[in-house]
């Protein structure tokens, strides 16, 4: 089990290592000068020339590469081009609204897709089968911006329940900040949910064929009761690992919804970074993200092996 | 009156009869063997009773237990029979067990579905049914989980829930055939001694005559989802008056008549194993420790001669296997030599293991899972082709399979045709086809006729016969089953965790086997005769 672990924790390092060279490499060869950009067209070479030192563009790269990595590892992530400030403030800033933001969606998409997939599975090849999966048929398909517009025109602007868009702050207390979230997080869990439940029956489906389901009927166990107790767990693998792909979707890539709900998420901030070419943000917020999805994966190796005893004792 | 009364049976799987007019009565006590080859309608028979059968089942006709009309019962009726009056106990115990439960959760749940009890007092009932089925606390503590148990420990897990809360009726659908056999006669004397404790019923379902006659008081002979003939076991056996009772009973004592090959006696060695051992990784105990490793294979040497026809017997996990790959060089031994035809196969040539594959093919177990379903008869028997030294045109290849089929008893034009249209019988012979192609020197064949019904398997040993003697190929069977040494080879290796423990004559070792390991295959193995001749002397 230490084994496992240690050798998981150890390929989500190098995965670590590898993106950074790549991330870096990557932005390097993108056509504009950071600097020439902070000062405006107008600048003269020389004091172009001079920006660049100070911001020690001129070192060579390897050079470079490790006080970028150095400053990744104590969070400090240099500064915004174009807003002169700290990126890590930045990314704070966002992710006070990006985090939670997933959090909810994914927790409303798993608590929907599981019953979904659950209900569906126990009537496999029945109507009630046939039409939840037409509904998840209808989610993946169509665009969550759409639902997004759907949501707002019925809670926000017919029953006025909620914000159609903006976000107050935690400051103001939690309250209206979820309320200013619940709308965009449903946008978002929908198709996710959608997805989820598919992989939930079909994985469910497979597991209600293997004879130690067949052992649990033959106890006298309702199927109510082996679907939950016996064939939910099993199903489990696969469904966790796509959680874990739409956790790393849902913490970036949501500027669809962002925008729908004018929400300051961490999918604006790149969308706005990359356009104004300051690139140490664009850089810091893939690194977040390659950081979040590693350490989600290990989250979901991690459960493997709860669910998993099988996987427990192997090395 | 009768415990289990079933009545003109039927039941339809779409427009499908699989079942026809079933009788069947079980009485307090008694145990009922059901017979029957593959398809014959045992297992659904069983499930109708358990009301577990497919979701698009029909049944008609009457189904009593105790009293209760099983086919018309409400499901939470069906629920609270399950487990509590009727237990049962499936064929496979490797997939039978949940892998994400422990086996006391799993031994535990049904005692506290059914009687309401605390979850302490299910797990000391858990644990005493579990000691009672031969696993100790001190080695099988209720924490374990399945896969920390061997196939055997398994089955014994299997039958703790079916007979945790002592049914009045259990059913055990061909329980030990995935077992070897000594752990079948362990699993037997314990479903014995359960009966018999208890007082239970037991629909006992097989399809081995030996071993149906060694626990059940009467019989009922299925074919075709219709039951052909019924009474009391030693007597319907011995005197096997129904036709179809006769074909069986003889199909599983069949020996094929053996002419010994008319080759030459040469001194050359076929095959020769020389000390090969064969050692695997063990499991990691700690980070900073080397793991232990496996031994599988230990120190093994034999020899074979042209034509000759040699069983390697042994209980499962005894290395037979292992060994078998190492033989095909599809495995390759930690240290030892193997010789085929003078050629190292260990020695990693690829040049040398093509002309050694050539002459040494394969036969698996299972016939449905050694075929691509995709492909044609005519790629899949000319699958060996590409090891011969110069590749046949298209019509040489035709024709090759042709006479390949032809020796195997299936006809040229069934070339065109894909797997999924032969029976199991049928396929088993496609493979031989496929192994004989090349004009091997030596076929291993990995028990080829288990998975076979009796009269298929007797047509199959009967084709190996045939084949040794019209083609001189020498023949490895590698089996647990003591009858398919017996009928068709002339030498036996007994093998026991990893070493050979005995050799020789096969008539000799299997008469008078002098190592333990020896006789516990031999006094486990079922016998048809012995166990009519025992049967009819205890009735006197």
């Amino acid at each position: 089990m230490t084994i496992y672990l240690l050798k998981r924790l150890l390929i989500g390092i190098a995965t670590l290592v590898v993106a950074s060279l790549v991330v870096f490499l990557m932005l390097e060869v993108v056509p504009g000068d950071p600097a020439r950009l902070m000062l405006g067209m107008n600048a003269s070479d020389a004091q172009v020339e001079l920006l660049r030192e100070q911001m020690g563009l001129n070192q060579p790269l390897i050079l470079r590469y490790l006080d970028w990595a150095r400053g990744l590892l104590s969070l400090d992530f240099g500064r915004s081009y174009t807003y002169s400030v700290p990126v890590i403030d930045l990314i704070k800033e966002r992710l006070v609204v990006s985090f939670p933001l997933a959090v909810i969606a994914l927790t409303l998409s798993t608590l929907i897709a599981i019953p979904v997939g659950l209900f569906a599975a126990a009537r496999r090849g029945k109507a009630g089968d046939t039409a939840a999966m037409a509904v998840a048929q209808v989610g993946v398909a169509m665009p969550n911006f759409w639902f997004a517009l759907l949501l707002v025109y019925v809670f926000a602007v017919w029953l006025r329940l909620v914000p159609a868009g903006g976000f107050p702050g935690w400051s103001n207390g939690a309250w209206p900040a979820l309320k200013a979230l619940i709308l965009p997080a449903l946008a978002l869990a929908l198709p996710q949910a959608a997805i989820l439940a598919r992989v939930t029956r079909s994985a469910l489906i497979e597991v209600l064929n293997e004879d130690y389901i067949r052992t649990a009927r033959a106890k006298g166990m309702p199927m109510r009761a082996v679907l939950w107790r016996h064939a939910l767990r099993n199903a489990m693998i696969p469904v966790l690992t796509i959680m874990g792909l739409q956790f790393a979707f849902l913490l970036a890539g949501t500027i669809i919804i962002e925008n729908v709900f004018y929400l300051p998420g961490l999918g604006r901030l790149v969308f706005q970074a990359i356009t104004q070419r300051d690139l140490i943000v664009v850089e810091s917020v893939v690194m977040l993200l390659v950081a979040a999805v590693v350490i989600v994966n290990l989250i979901v190796d991690l459960s493997y092996a709860v669910v998993d005893p099988r996987l427990r004792a192997r090395q | 009156m009768s415990l289990l009364e079933i009545e003109k049976l039927s039941l339809k799987i779409g427009s499908v009869p699989i079942l026809k007019d079933i009788d069947l009565s079980i009485a307090a006590g008694e145990v009922m063997g059901l017979v029957g080859e593959s398809g014959s309608g045992k297992s659904m028979t069983a499930l109708a009773v358990m009301r577990l059968t497919p979701a698009l089942a029909r049944m008609e006709g009457r189904i009593a237990f105790e009293g209760i009309d099983i086919i018309g019962a409400t499901e939470s009726q069906m629920c609270a029979l399950r487990g509590d009056d009727i237990g049962m106990v499936f064929q496979e115990p490797m997939t039978a067990l949940n892998p994400v439960k422990t086996i006391g959760e799993q031994v535990a749940e049904g005692i506290r579905w059914h009687t309401r009890a605390s979850r302490a007092e299910a797990e000391e009932r858990a644990r005493k049914i579990l000691d009672r089925v031969g696993l100790p606390e001190q080695k099988f503590a209720l924490t374990r989980y399945p896969h920390e148990l061997s196939g055997g420990q398994r089955q014994r897990v299997a039958i703790a829930i079916a007979c945790a809360l002592k049914p009045k009726l259990l059913i055990a659908d061909e329980p030990t055939t995935a077992l070897d056999v000594v752990l079948q006669a362990q699993i037997l004397d314990l479903l014995k001694e359960l009966v018999s404790e208890n007082r239970m019923s037991l629909l006992f379902i097989s399809h081995d005559l030996a071993v149906v006659t060694a626990m059940a008081d009467r019989i009922t002979i299925l074919r075709q989802g219709a039951v052909v003939e019924a009474g009391d076991t030693a007597r319907t056996l011995s005197e096997a008056t129904h036709p179809y009772t006769r074909q069986l009973a003889l199909a599983s004592m069949h020996v094929p008549a053996r002419v010994k090959p008319h080759g030459e006696e040469t001194t050359e060695n076929l095959l020769e194993v020389a000390n090969v051992t064969r050692d695997y990784p063990g499991r990691r105990r700690s980070l900073f420790s080397r793991p232990e490793p496996v031994r599988a294979v230990d120190n093994v040497s034999l020899k074979m001669k042209p034509g000759a026809s040699v069983a390697l017997v042994g209980r499962s996990g005894c290395g037979k296997s292992t060994l078998a790959r190492m033989i095909l060089a599809l495995d390759t031994p930690t240290s030892g030599a193997i010789r085929f035809r003078g050629i190292d196969v260990t020695s990693g040539s690829e040049t040398d293991l093509r002309r050694a594959r050539r002459n040494m093919q394969v036969v698996f177990q299972d016939p449905y899972g050694s075929f691509d379903p995709r492909h044609t008869v005519e790629r899949l028997v000319s699958e060996p082709l590409h090891l011969l030294e110069r590749k046949p045109n298209r019509k040489e290849r035709r024709d090759m399979v042709g006479r390949a089929l032809h020796e195997v008893g299936l006809n040229r034009s069934d070339m065109e045709k894909y797997p999924h249209e032969f029976s199991g019988g049928q396929r088993q012979r496609l493979s031989i086809a496929r192994a004989i192609i090349t004009r091997p020197k030596l076929v291993v064949a990995d028990e080829p006729v288990s998975a076979l019904d009796v009269s298929i398997r007797a047509q199959i040993l009967d084709l190996f016969a045939e084949l040794n003697q019209k083609l001189g190929v020498a023949y490895l069977f590698i089996t647990h089953d003591l009858t398919v040494a017996r009928a068709i080879t002339d030498d036996v290796l007994v093998m026991h965790e990893g070493r050979i423990v005995e050799r020789g004559k096969t008539s000799e070792v299997l008469d008078h086997p002098q190592t333990e390991a020896a006789q516990a295959l031999v006094s486990a193995a079922p016998d048809l005769h012995r166990a009519i001749a025992r049967r009819l002397q205890e009735q006197g």
